[in-house]
């Protein structure tokens, strides 16, 4: 469903990515971990084109999103995305938070798009928060609900920068847990993330980047008891 | 010293039809500024060097230089070639609307460039097309943003609107002039002409302070201060 042929991006002068090669398949959730700096973000901000390609190819079903000419938009709307930061809309409601691309984009009636986003939010565990704005959400509560705005424009892939590193560690949990059902229900996921616990439960691979490179991917308990490669060992002997 | 209120209530009518006029040239002053002030912040951000140029230059010219020889120029130079003999009303117009132009390009330009990266990332990483993002996200957050320094921007006009009386448009200060020759008196004619200014832009940075406040939804609930102070930078006069 996704494949990454020789995938090279740069800042300047900066190589941040020298050559990722990897294929995803449907329903698998992919984990990748690695050091500050060695290009995760980038990497993954790269499937959705939100960090333009600098050189090889990115297929998403098939589309080549490296090509200048296909659009983009089409295909972000099958490719959800959840932040460090959340970037909820703070001038838009909870529900108007999540109803807001399906109505513009899929062109959904407004009833069914309210729906919608009334289910998502009864699955994430916020019904009651559909009337408020975000700033008076609790962090774990504001990435609950980016994730059902994500979903309400129902992608087939879910893609998570570090969705939990900008939360007090009391409210991970309600976020993993959310993830952990997406997962269950087949949801196709790439989540960067230094949760190594969420990577062995949840994570059907891992994918270890260092300078720009995947270096190491294996299933989880593979990679986390039996690491192969040198700076693997280095970083999960530091993280574990 | 004796005051002499007649003088005041005599010329009382002439002054509030100045002030109308001042209110008038003002506010459309600000409108056509507004929307040339939007092209040019538009065209400041091009991403191509050339282009942009001219709007970046437009900016430096009219900020650069005061607003009193612009009149000049606008009514002395420009609008003869339009119009013959040139309005002074039109020209005191055009001069504020080409003037606050620059000054509105900037508030736009600032205001969305205020707007956290972020929100236009998880924008476009939801399928939505440039004009979407900058529609139902960047602009309605950019203009909350924008409400101060567009008010401010409004407030400094109404007053410097008083530069028109040197070419004779019949704004508030002209009318000021005009008893304070007849009278040979300052004080009375001076100071009714800047109680009136005054009431104006009270009553404007309230109107200010009522829309931050209606317009501030919870990402930005500050409280509203009220500003009579000029806050623009170089143009001096
Ligand atoms: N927009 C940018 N312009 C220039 N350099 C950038 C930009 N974005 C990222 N970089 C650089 O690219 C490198 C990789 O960054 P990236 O954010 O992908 O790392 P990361 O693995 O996600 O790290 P972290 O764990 O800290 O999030 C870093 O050196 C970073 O400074
Ligand atoms: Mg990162």
């Amino acid at each position: 469903m996704i494949s990454v042929k020789n995938l090279k991006k740069t800042f300047g002068e900066l190589e941040v990515l020298r050559d990722i090669n990897v294929e995803i398949k449907e329903k698998e959730v992919v984990v990748v971990i690695g050091p500050s700096g060695s290009g995760k973000s980038t990497f993954i901000r790269c499937l959705n084109r939100i960090e333009d390609i600098t050189d090889g190819h990115v297929y998403i079903e098939g589309t080549d999103i490296s090509n200048k000419k296909v659009n983009i938009n089409k295909v972000r709307t099958d490719v959800g995305m959840v932040f460090q930061q959340f970037n909820l809309f703070p001038h838009k409601t909870v529900l108007e938070n999540i109803m807001l691309s399906p109505m513009v984009v899929r062109k959904w009636k407004k009833k069914d798009a309210e729906e919608k986003a009334l289910a998502l939010l009864r699955k994430v565990g916020l019904e009651d928060k559909a009337g408020v704005y975000p700033e008076s959400l609790s962090g774990g509560q504001k990435q609950r609900v980016a994730i059902a705005r994500a979903l309400c424009m129902e992608p087939k892939v879910m893609l998570f920068d570090e969705p939990t590193s900008a939360l007090d560690p009391e409210m991970v949990g309600e976020v993993l847990e959310v993830m952990k059902q997406l997962a269950q229900e087949g949801m196709t996921m790439i989540v960067v993330t230094h949760e190594m616990g969420f990577a062995r439960e949840v994570g059907d691979r891992v994918l270890f980047m260092d300078g720009g490179y995947i270096v190491e991917e294996a299933k989880p308990d593979d990679i986390f008891s039996n690491p192969k490669e040198e700076r693997t060992k280095a970083f999960l002997s530091k993280v574990l | 010293m004796d005051f002499r209120w007649e003088i005041i209530s005599e010329y009382l009518p002439f002054f509030m039809r100045g002030l109308g006029y001042t209110i008038l040239a003002s506010l459309i002053g600000f409108l056509i500024g507004a929307l040339i002030g939007l092209v040019i912040g538009m065209g400041k951000s091009l991403s191509n060097p050339i282009l942009r140029l001219p709007f970046i230059w437009y900016v430096n010219i009219f900020r650069g230089t005061p607003l009193l020889v612009q009149i000049f120029l606008i009514h002395f130079a420009v609008m003869p070639i339009f119009i013959k003999p040139p309005e002074p009303l039109i020209s005191l117009i055009v001069a504020l609307a080409l003037n606050s132009a620059a000054y509105i390009a900037e508030i736009f330009r600032a205001g969305i460039n205020s707007i956290d990266k972020g929100q236009r990332e998880a924008a476009y990483s939801l399928g939505m097309s440039h004009a979407q993002v900058l529609r139902h996200v960047v602009l309605p957050q950019a203009f909350k943003r924008m409400i101060p320094p567009l008010g401010n921007e409004f407030i400094v006009l109404v007053k410097d609107s008083s530069l028109g009386a040197v070419i004779a448009a019949p704004e508030l200060f002209y009318w000021g002039r005009v008893a304070v020759g007849a009278y040979s008196r300052v004080w009375e004619p001076y100071l009714a002409v800047a109680v009136l200014y005054f009431v104006v832009c009270l009553v404007l940075s309230y109107v200010q302070s009522f829309l931050e406040r209606k317009y501030a939804t919870d990402d930005q609930r500050k409280k509203p201060k009220k500003n009579l102070r000029r806050t623009r930078g170089t143009a001096g006069h």
